[in-house]
């Protein structure tokens, strides 16, 4: 766990709450520990320090990340995804173990590396700009 | 004693200046949302301490922030501005038809009647409204047309060089259905039914870089400001011209007379004298600075036409600085104060009705906003 870092846990499926056809012996819904890394200015909004540690529903794609994180920050809605099309603002990157995925579709699941909480989804900011 | 709160939008944070009635002896705090670019904060009238901000940057968007304490902290509000329905399409720089697209927020107005109404010009310019203190927002839609009997003709509207901003708020104190907003680079426009139809106000604008000068829209209208005892009094600093209307808009002529130049940004009136008006003269449309580097405001006790050069104080040479539309406001002290804020990051104050300047703070990032609370 990150020095500082915050952790919060995923909301209960709404799927199924209250489904009567849910099997009560059934396995819940594994969840995982997913570390995300924002930008300065998002640390600051959210009032975090370090990582943030989420509890994450499997499948965790970037879009089940990025729904908890928002969930649980609310002021951070809007300044990651677009409000409009709901995609990544221009001027922000999503990296993930070394790699830019930036521009794969955010339903894509992310490597065990992320799922496990070894790696970090890192938000990056455009350096350019002043 | 009566104290002065001035509250400074500026490209990489907000300042809060503070000071007693003498307005001599100043604290500077900030910045706030240190980074972000602050477009404008403004507080309501009815409550000193809340305070609202358009928080925006081109890599995180739009937030607004809310204090109830004076500045002293605040938090985050809604920051989603939805237009209504199937936004359309307005002009776009060539002239072709482009989609209706959020930016930002430039221009926040408090109600007059309640601390948790608040009014938000944003780019592409609409209007919206929050009742709720800020914690959702809606779009007052029969400004860009829809569902309004008054033709605004929104679709012709275009951008100005800085984006098609709604800069504007005019809240008509003695008629609570009454609204003037102006947009860059639409007009002025207003509405008497709070908010559901709305009337442009152009005749007698001539703006010569238009095909047809006269044009009921499309006029580049930098600033309006109103005296709130003379709310069917406006006066205007157009992209060339500063204008008068005596009659709610209906009819403007113009009130340049003497100014050296009558290019300029920022427009404001003394808090007690409804005919003493204030502008800021810059050089030109392709150069955005004062003339001769001379940091010069102009003073009319006419209402117009006869202008006065105010500049004890002020830089004499050497001063290159544009002052934005927003970045200018008076107190309502005994002896009205006249503050304003430059992109070098000067505020000045002027605590005798313009007579003598002394800058506040000189350092600060550029400065896009300036808005000052008197407070018993």
């Amino acid at each position: 766990m990150g020095h500082g870092a915050s952790v919060f846990t995923g909301q209960i499926n709404k799927e199924n709450w209250g489904d009567k056809t849910v099997d009560p012996n059934a396995a819940p819904t594994p969840i995982s520990t997913i570390r995300v890394v924002l930008p300065f200015h998002l640390r600051t909004l959210a009032r975090v320090e370090g990582d943030v540690e989420l509890a994450v529903q499997n499948p965790v794609t970037v879009r089940q990340v990025l729904d908890t994180l928002e969930s649980r920050y609310p002021m951070l809605r809007g300044t990651i995804r677009e409000y409009e099309t709901g995609e990544r603002r221009a001027f922000l990157r999503f990296f993930v173990c070394e790699q830019d995925w930036s521009n794969e579709p955010q339903d894509k699941v992310l490597p065990e590396a992320v799922q496990s909480g070894r790696e970090p989804l890192i938000i990056l900011g455009a350096i350019a700009g002043g | 004693m009566s104290s002065v709160r001035v509250l400074v939008g500026t490209r990489k944070g907000a300042f809060i200046l503070c000071a007693d009635g003498g307005r001599k002896n100043w604290t500077v705090s900030g910045p706030f949302f240190a980074g972000w670019e602050l477009y404008h904060l403004k507080a309501s009238p009815l409550d000193p301490n809340r305070i609202y901000a358009s928080q925006c940057s081109g890599w995180f968007g739009q937030l607004i922030q809310r204090s109830d304490d004076g500045g002293a902290t605040w938090n985050p509000v809604d920051n989603k501005f939805a237009y209504n329905g199937t936004p359309g399409t307005h002009q776009w720089y060539d002239g072709s038809a482009h989609p209706w697209e959020f930016k930002r927020v430039w221009h926040l107005e408090p109600s007059l009647t309640d601390p948790d109404t608040v009014y938000a010009g944003v780019e592409d310019a609409a209007l919206f409204r929050s009742t709720d203190g800020g914690r959702s927002w809606h779009e007052l839609s029969g400004l860009r047309g829809e569902g309004s009997t008054a033709n605004t003709h929104a679709q012709q509207w275009q951008p100005g060089a800085g984006g098609m901003g709604l800069h504007t708020i005019l809240l008509d104190p003695t008629n609570a259905r009454r609204m003037y907003i102006a947009i860059s680079a639409a007009g002025v426009f207003r509405t008497e039914d709070e908010g559901a139809t709305w009337k442009p106000i152009n005749k007698g604008l001539v703006s010569e870089f238009m095909p047809d000068p006269k044009a009921e829209v499309g006029h580049c209208v930098h600033h309006v400001a109103m005296h709130r005892e003379r709310p069917d009094v406006l006066f205007m600093q157009k992209h060339w011209d500063v204008m008068r209307s005596d009659d709610a808009g209906e009819n403007w002529r113009e009130v340049s007379g003497n100014l050296p130049t009558d290019f300029g940004f920022a427009i404001d009136v003394h808090a007690h004298e409804p005919e003493t008006v204030y502008v800021v003269p810059i050089k030109s449309d392709s150069e955005h600075f004062p003339l001769e580097g001379k940091l010069r405001v102009y003073r009319s006790r006419t209402g117009g036409n006869e202008w006065q050069e105010l500049g004890t104080g002020l830089p004499e040479k050497d001063c290159y600085v544009n002052v934005l539309r927003d970045a200018m406001a008076v107190d309502s002290l005994d002896e009205c104060g006249v503050y304003f804020g430059t992109t070098g990051g000067q505020v000045y104050v002027s605590p005798d009705s313009g007579e003598s300047w002394m800058a506040i703070t000189r350092d600060l990032p550029a400065v896009l906003s300036v808005e000052v609370q008197t407070l018993a």
